[in-house]
């Protein structure tokens, strides 16, 4: 065994592991943690295959912005385990269907009948001048360029319909408007009274408010 | 066998010739940062520990070191734990791909640039689970504030990136040097000025430095996301957060201001003059002026208001970052010198 199999193996486990763990802790932020160091193990998968792109894209992306929203979200959950919990029993069969149509689907695709040395050559390691971030870049603004920027347009259509989802203005709600606040001056705010300077009585009778 | 015996204690030699002057200069930026911050005021910062007060921040380790360590009764303990080497490991992870000069770095390697936004984008997590690992109120809403404000900068920063990537025509970031050898006028703070501008307010609230400090707010949530840490265990986010504002420093200095390259370079009689002067000081000097700038902006500027953080983030930072991507990508594109003729 070489070290990038040790490696492959290594990370797989983790990869695995971890997985197996954000689907049973009880503590939905473990939970949440878990898939951070799925996606982690997975990345330094895609690292052994050479795509350094892809890889550091998917913790870029993944791990540094979207579980960090995702932690957000449950950490500030109040979820009652015991609620949840109910009715486990009688929706169960649904459930057991259910998984067993996925995991027939799941073999059926990526079962051991589709891969192997027969299906696909065994991949060439590149020379140290490859990279994979020119490679793919150069496939998808050339083949792939429409496919492309149609996925580019639906997910900022996405964007735009959740921030008009989101985004509505109460009647009683107060809100800054930054330009007037910028806009305010000196004699907006403040006024300068003429001070009594003799000392007398009343002259200092802001100070004793 | 042997080779490979070999080669692994070159590189940890290497990470130790990297990573003790690092430890240095983190224990000595502090001390920079209260002297200098000190005459902004008009005190004199500390001054009883060694000559002038040159031992201070090796009493403050000394200090850290021996204290105790207290787990608050209601905390999750391993997560209380884990946090701050979680805020650790990535500050000190990135400097594996910094060059220091042409021939001077750890690893070499080819996407360093988007390495290093990826590893940066890491350390968010510490002041995370450190937030709620607590299981106090102040250090939760610590967590909250800088969970929203570094998914919000990282975007600028991201985009800012891309402009010298695009400029430089890699990510490699010895190539994004090398790129702009010529002159000072070739480096590509002039024609990338506003993502230099932005890249460094981003890296400001990245480090969660004032004015963004929000994240520790010591007026409002006390001290935030570590509010209930104690002895190395708060050290450890502090050595975090200094070895990344060193970081940020260096970056800047590498893709906007020519990184190792000589500022006199193309000017006739200067060049000759300083050419003695190795590279690695050059880059020094660049780094210190940010970690200056650091430090003079903390002493002048009052923290930002949350919304007015998420306003600078979203509706100025963003914008602009844009629409100079699509400038530096026409300028590219018509091979607009001295800076893009080249390629």
């Amino acid at each position: 065994m070489n070290f990038e199999q040790l490696l492959f193996y290594l990370f797989a486990a983790a990869l695995l592991g971890s997985a197996l763990m954000v689907i049973t802790l009880r503590n939905p932020v473990h939970a949440a943690l878990s898939l951070v160091l799925t996606f982690f193990s997975g990345a330094a998968l895609w690292l052994l295959l050479e795509a350094e792109f892809l890889a550091i894209t998917l913790v870029l992306v993944y791990v540094g912005a979207v579980m960090v929203l995702f932690l957000f979200v449950v950490m500030m959950l109040d979820i009652n385990l015991a609620q949840l919990r109910e009715g486990f029993v009688k929706l169960l069969p649904v459930g057991v269907v259910v998984a067993l149509l996925v995991i027939g689907m799941m073999v059926y695709v990526v079962g051991p009948g589709n891969f192997g040395l027969e299906k696909f050559a065994e991949p060439v390691g590149h020379s140290a001048d490859y990279s994979n971030t020119k490679e793919l870049g150069r496939v998808l603004y050339t083949v792939y360029v429409y496919p492309f920027e149609i996925a580019a347009v639906i997910l900022l259509v996405a964007i735009i319909a959740a921030i008009s989802l989101a985004l509505r203005k109460r009647p009683q709600g107060k809100r800054q408007d930054p330009d007037l606040q910028i806009a305010v001056r000196k004699k907006d705010r403040l006024r300068i009274v003429a001070n009594n300077p003799k000392g007398q009585p009343g002259s200092n009778a802001g100070d004793k408010k | 066998m042997l080779d490979a015996l070999l080669t692994l204690v070159i590189v940890l030699l290497k990470i130790v010739a990297l990573l003790v002057p690092l430890m240095v200069a983190v224990a000595y930026l502090t001390f920079a940062e209260r002297k200098i911050i000190g005459y902004i005021q008009g005190r004199v910062g500390p001054l009883h520990v060694g000559p002038r007060g040159w031992l201070q921040p090796i009493a403050d380790a000394v200090k850290l070191i021996f204290k105790e360590i207290i787990i608050p009764a209601g905390a999750n303990r391993f997560l209380f734990l884990l946090a701050p080497m979680l805020a650790m490991g990535p500050s000190i992870a990135a400097w594996a791909v910094m060059p220091f000069g042409d021939n001077l770095y750890v690893t070499d390697i080819d996407a360093g640039l988007l390495y290093v936004l990826a590893v940066t984008s890491l350390s968010v997590y510490g002041i995370i689970i450190a937030g709620w690992a607590s299981n106090s109120k102040y250090a939760f809403l610590g967590a909250l504030r800088s969970a929203a404000q570094v998914v919000s900068y990282e975007i600028a920063m991201g985009f800012a990136l891309v402009g010298v990537l695009l400029a430089a025509g890699s990510m490699n970031l010895r190539e994004i040097v090398l790129s702009q050898e010529g002159s000072l006028l070739h480096w590509f703070w002039l024609p990338l000025l506003p993502l230099f501008v932005v890249y460094f307010i981003a890296g400001l609230a990245e480090t969660n430095r004032a004015p963004f400090d929000l994240a520790e707010g010591e007026s409002e949530i006390v001290a935030g996301f570590h509010v209930e840490y104690s002895g190395m265990s708060f050290g450890v986010f502090f050595l975090a957060e200094y070895a990344n504002m060193i970081l940020i420093s260096m970056l800047t200095s590498l893709m906007f201001l020519g990184g190792w390259l000589s500022p006199f370079q193309g000017i006739p009689l200067l060049e000759s003059l300083f050419s003695w002067v190795p590279g690695i000081v050059w880059l020094l000097l660049k780094t210190s002026f940010f970690l200056l700038l650091f430090l003079w902006i903390r002493a002048t500027f009052p923290r930002y208001r949350y919304d007015q953080l998420m306003r600078l983030g979203w509706k100025i930072l963003i914008p602009i970052t844009i629409v100079w991507l699509l400038v530096v990508g026409a300028a590219v594109v018509g091979g607009l010198g001295p800076w893009f003729d080249g390629a």
